[in-house]
């Protein structure tokens, strides 16, 4: 409702919940601004597998408390010989500004496809990781307003997820949730992929007890928890929504599979 | 009334101006609007409660009582439509047991607008009140700086434009009752699928010369989906490091102690 109140600006300190801080700017300074980003909400979601790798997204694209589109893809398939990508063996996600997150993926998406002709095999899943973090640092001072997430198989046929913040710190992880609810959802996939606050019953006393051993997650498992996380997210975030965008990444290529989602 | 308690001012101010942020408040997000038809009065509001992009209650009630014939819909932030109709209310009351007359609709919109606009805008209530009384139905707007508008159809809340191009298209001067209900019922519908801030459920209130009825969660479109997986977790997973018994009669000397039963409807909904 903030945004609904007419107040007028005040000067000096006063308290209502819809003030923001008060600005330090010199009196009578103008400043000027320039605001290139927006946030479009949204999350993602990756889970690495034994010999998989499951990439989600949801598909409401907002500014504000606007739905802008009920159906905007944010995951894409990157390194296919053609632009219908279907030998590709990479896929990657982003949220955030999504203006960035579609420039991002066609830089990526050409650098691969340039080494493909180059080298005649497509890049490894490494080396794309590696690549990417060099994209994103070289805007490090006007950077991509993307949280982007890196999905395959690695050299021995493993599942691999690498995740980057906007500047292109990156690391290879077994699972990581990335955007609006990212919040809401790594602190479940904690849990639930790597058995975090999970103790055998009956296992010792106090700070003694026995950690529940981790094990590989089954295909069908992982593609539960996956919607089951957005299920939940939609619950509980406004920005997450409508349409749920899921790929398996397997050795025999990617299989795609649309869902729906709750749209309130 | 007392008055607001300002103890705090200059510590606040202090904190304030070096850029402490203030608490997060409840807002009710919100859709809400009303619509007069033959015979009677109908308001309308979704049941989502948002902390800034959070849901924070999936099922609030924002149709608030003011009188047996007088309702009101509160848009704004959650504790200040909570107060004021609670207050306006209870003073409505005691003028009508004093005058020994039915509460007016006009008279409870004067007082309300009175007590908003010498707040300057600082208690955020945006308000749609509606009612019946000796003078007639009336539908009233009233903003938190203390403004008013009286039409036959309106909308409020950050849903409020998806709601009115619903009324916009589809309102007409003579309405029944089961008409003037469906029509306040699409329109919250569009709040709750285009607006992010509004959503869930809706409700209804319909006033009429010789009653009000409210019907709660008149329509349930967004039911909760069902989980694949069982997290239910094995007894003992959870590390104990430290065990203290408190009885409930023991708290009961301390706070007061409600078992919420099923027909409540208080109760929330989780995955067994």
């Amino acid at each position: 409702m903030a945004m609904f109140s007419q107040n007028p600006l005040l000067n000096g300190p006063n308290y209502s919940f819809n003030d923001g801080p008060i600005s330090n700017a010199p009196e009578g300074a103008r400043q000027h601004r320039f605001d290139p980003y927006t946030d479009n909400g949204g999350s993602t979601l990756a889970i690495a597998g034994a010999d998989f790798t499951v990439m989600a997204g949801d598909t409401r694209l907002t500014s504000g408390y606007s739905i802008n589109s009920r159906h905007h893809p944010k995951l894409f398939k990157i390194g296919g010989t053609t632009s219908d990508q279907k030998d590709a063996n990479i896929v990657l996600s982003v949220v955030g500004f999504a203006a960035d997150g579609e420039a991002l993926k066609e830089r990526l998406d050409a650098i691969c496809k340039m080494y493909r002709y180059r080298h005649g095999k497509p890049m490894s899943v490494k080396a794309c990781a590696q690549r990417l973090s060099t994209i994103l640092y070289q805007k490090r001072f006007f950077p991509y307003y993307a949280y982007a997430i890196l999905g395959g198989l690695d050299e021995e046929g493993k599942g691999a997820v690498y995740s980057y913040d906007p500047v292109g710190s990156y690391e290879r992880e077994q699972c990581r949730a990335g955007g609006a609810a990212a919040s809401l959802i790594m602190p479940f996939l904690d849990n639930q992929v790597n058995f975090k606050n999970q103790y055998i019953p009956n296992s010792g006393e106090g700070h003694a007890l026995q950690e529940r051993e981790r094990r590989p997650l089954t295909r069908d498992e992982v593609e539960m928890l996956v919607k089951d996380a957005f299920d939940g997210a939609v619950e509980r975030h406004i920005e997450v929504g409508d349409g749920l965008q899921m790929m398996v990444i397997t050795k025999d290529g990617i299989e795609e599979v649309l869902l729906p989602l709750k749209k309130d | 009334m007392p008055g607001f308690d300002f103890s705090n001012y200059n510590r606040n101010a202090a904190l304030h101006a070096r850029g402490v942020p203030l608490p997060k408040a409840t807002s009710t997000g919100t859709t809400i609007v009303g619509c007069i038809y033959d015979g009677g009065v109908v308001i309308a509001a979704d049941t989502r409660a948002t902390s800034g992009p959070i849901v924070a209650d999936k099922n609030c009630e924002k149709l608030h009582y003011i009188a047996p014939n007088i309702w009101c819909a509160g848009a704004g932030t959650a504790a200040d439509t909570e107060f004021t109709t609670a207050l306006i209310s209870s003073q409505l009351e005691l003028h009508a047991l004093s005058t020994g007359r039915k509460p007016r609709v006009v008279t409870c919109m004067t007082m309300l607008k009175q007590h908003l606009f010498r707040y300057q805008g600082y208690i955020g209530a945006y308000l749609v009140v509606a009612g019946v009384d000796p003078t007639g139905t009336h539908l009233f707007t009233v903003h938190a700086h203390g403004s008013t508008d009286k039409l036959p159809y309106v909308t409020m809340g950050s849903g409020s434009l998806a709601a009115m191009s619903v009324f916009e298209t589809q309102w007409k001067p003579s309405l029944t009752q089961e008409e003037a209900v469906k029509l306040c019922a699409d329109a919250i519908e569009a709040g709750i699928w285009n607006d992010l801030g509004s959503g869930s459920n809706v409700d209804v209130a319909i006033i009429t010369a010789d009653k009000t009825t409210l019907k709660r969660n008149y329509i349930r479109p967004n039911e909760r989906t069902q989980k694949l997986k069982s997290y239910a977790f094995e007894k003992g997973t959870t590390a104990v490091l430290n065990e203290k018994i408190i009885r409930k009669e023991d708290i009961s000397k301390l706070v007061s102690v409600h078992e919420l039963t099923d027909e409540s409807g208080d109760k929330m909904e989780v995955d067994v």
